[in-house]
């Protein structure tokens, strides 16, 4: 029987991944510090520059653990998404909610400037940018459910989705054209991606919604399975349609919207890691799917992250173009090699 | 306890469509458990309409359907989950579910809030693996199955939900000769075995005939219902399809192409 039981190994080996991809994560960075001084201070120990204790508590661990929330968060609700619509390549984007969050951070970063003439705004910076960015994928994500209510077809809605991505990005262009170089300049940097740029109160709040998403998503596990058979079949075995596709949107709603909100577009992880997953994992079962789905993403965006840092240098890659560079392949690879990507 | 209790199955004066536009009317049957009934009719008739009404996919637009002693629109999901089961015409959205996988969804109505499997669960799995001879292709994904096989999935799926009343749409489409027999051969087996009543529409009508303990013949005007024999004798199968084309032998029962 394929019950979690049967994948105890593989979820050890993956446990086991994430803590080095942690380690690895934790130990590289712009500054150079020893990496038996960072085991050092991550013991509790005493090190030779006072500084490198203060940069591994206050800037790495912090960042290392947005990095676990963003890329598990991100593949988790690229999991949800394909399962919802029941096509390999649905992910965070396709209901328009990282449109809608770039909407949100576009209106703020650069119609601010524009009607005003004024960016007085930079000094509440860090939150204004969230709120805004999460007001903006929660619209888009109110009127796709509203949407919802009242189409069942799901490939209807998927369409709409991605319409409303086509619409969202318009008016960030028409924006973009008219907004100046400054305001621009701060929408682009935005739109990389960064996951080391959250205070420590902006990871708790992303800490909880995450949370909040897993929850809503390991009380899904029911209807999602059934949703691999399709919505009449999951209809005929007691699964409210409407309620449990409610939840599930609501789920990867908060997980895109909260994560793109604080940490930019980052592309390909809810896309890619569900695949990478079954690789590993093979089967559909979303009580292992949805742990190992969280993990893989988070495995993922550590090693992505210390990538982008360019170890030993103070150059910091944006970390949407290590994920892109990362992730495209992997959609190429499982295409070619695969014939076909199953899901 | 009267007939009428018995029946597990009983529908009265009822019409089916789609909002305003009305596909049949005038259909009444009613039968007991552990019965295979077919539904035959010409395309369009209605037969699958009828079937997503009875599986509550769709609303009825007059008349009444009971299923037991209850109406079925005063089931709850739950309730109808664990009363009737069903095969569609669609594939599977998923086809990297596993054999095993797929019926064990099967037993979703009955399992706690994660969908963890009981030793009771296990043993219905096992023994719908048993019937329809899946045993060996049990690790086998849905894409790697053929037509048949992948039938032969779907009705052990419905058994293993263990509902008294099992609804199927078309099961032998796609079929070989072979294949159609095995499937149909298997639901009458299930029925009569397990004592579930079957329900099916098909375009199979001389198999039917042989293999179906009732007809429901919609033709569009006094949609008759009863034994396949007693239906031969009323005549009732030469107005299934206008006569200028093929022609209903009551000898052997079967249709021939009038030349």
């Amino acid at each position: 029987m394929n019950s979690p039981r049967s994948y105890r190994i593989a979820f050890v080996m993956i446990l086991i991944a994430l803590f080095f991809a942690w380690l690895l994560n934790v130990s590289s960075g712009s500054v150079s510090i020893p990496f038996f001084s960072t085991l050092a201070t991550l013991f509790g120990q005493n090190v030779e520059v006072d500084s490198w204790q203060y940069i591994i508590w206050n800037y790495r661990i912090p960042k290392a653990f947005t990095s676990i929330l963003v890329g598990g968060g991100l593949s988790l609700s690229g999991l949800l998404m394909q399962t919802l619509f029941r096509n390999p390549l649905a992910g965070p984007f396709v209901l328009g909610i990282s449109s809608g969050a770039s909407l949100g951070a576009a209106l703020l970063l650069m119609g601010t400037s524009l009607l005003t003439g004024v960016t007085s705004l930079a000094f509440f910076q860090d939150i204004s940018l969230a709120v805004a960015a999460s007001v903006g994928s929660f619209l888009v994500l109110m009127v796709v459910i509203g949407v919802a209510q009242r189409i069942k077809d799901t490939m209807a809605l998927l369409i709409i989705g991605l319409m409303f991505g086509s619409i969202t990005s318009a008016l960030v262009s028409i924006l973009a054209y008219f907004s100046n170089a400054e305001s621009l300049q701060r929408f682009i940097f935005w739109s990389f991606g960064s996951v080391g740029n959250l205070s420590t109160l902006q990871v708790y709040i992303l800490a909880g919604i995450v949370f909040l998403g897993i929850v809503l998503s390991v009380l899904s596990i029911k209807p999602l399975n059934a949703y691999l058979l399709g919505e009449n079949y999951a209809q005929s075995l007691g699964v409210s349609i409407r309620k449990s596709r409610f939840v599930i949107i609501i789920a990867t709603g908060l997980l895109a919207g909260g994560i793109t909100a604080f940490a930019g577009p980052i592309a390909f992880i809810g896309l890619a890691v569900p695949h990478l997953t079954r690789q590993i994992f093979d089967t559909m079962e979303h009580r292992v799917l949805i742990p190992a789905v969280f993990l893989y993403g988070a495995i993922l965006m550590l090693l992505c992250d210390t990538l982008a840092q360019l170890p030993n240098s103070a150059q910091v890659l944006p970390i949407n173009v290590l994920t892109s560079l990362v992730g495209a392949p992997v959609v190429i690879w499982l295409l070619v090699r695969k014939r076909k990507m199953i899901f | 306890m009267s007939q009428q209790e018995n029946h597990i199955i009983s529908v009265k004066e009822l019409s089916i469509g789609y909002g305003s536009k009305k596909v049949a009317e005038n259909i009444n049957f009613s039968m007991e458990s552990g019965i295979l009934c077919g539904i035959v009719g010409i395309n369009g008739i209605g037969k699958s309409t009828l079937l997503r009404t009875l599986g509550a996919f769709q609303p009825k637009l007059q008349g009444s359907i009971n299923m037991g002693h209850l109406a079925l629109e005063d089931h709850s999901a739950s309730e109808l989950s664990k009363k009737i089961s069903v095969v569609l015409t669609e594939q599977p959205a998923s086809k990297n579910l596993t054999v095993q996988e797929l019926i064990a969804l099967g037993r979703q109505p009955h399992t706690n809030w994660m969908g963890s499997l009981t030793h009771q669960d296990k043993r219905h799995i096992h023994e719908s693996l048993n019937t329809f001879m899946l045993d060996e292709l049990r690790q086998r994904k849905c894409h790697e199955l053929s037509d048949g096989q992948l039938q032969r999935v779907f009705i052990a799926r419905a058994m293993a939900q263990d509902t008294p009343i099992i609804l199927l749409d078309e099961p032998t489409t796609h079929l070989d000769l072979y294949h159609k027999v095995q499937i149909l051969r298997l639901l009458q087996q299930l029925a009569h075995q397990k004592q579930k009543t079957i329900v099916f529409t098909t375009h199979e009508i001389d198999l039917a005939i042989q293999l179906c303990d009732k007809i429901l013949i919609l033709d569009g005007v006094e949609n008759p219902f009863g034994d396949p024999c007693e239906l031969i004798d009323q005549k009732r199968f030469e107005k299934i399809f206008p006569s200028e084309m093929v022609k209903f032998d009551s000898k052997t029962g079967s249709f021939k192409i009038n030349r």
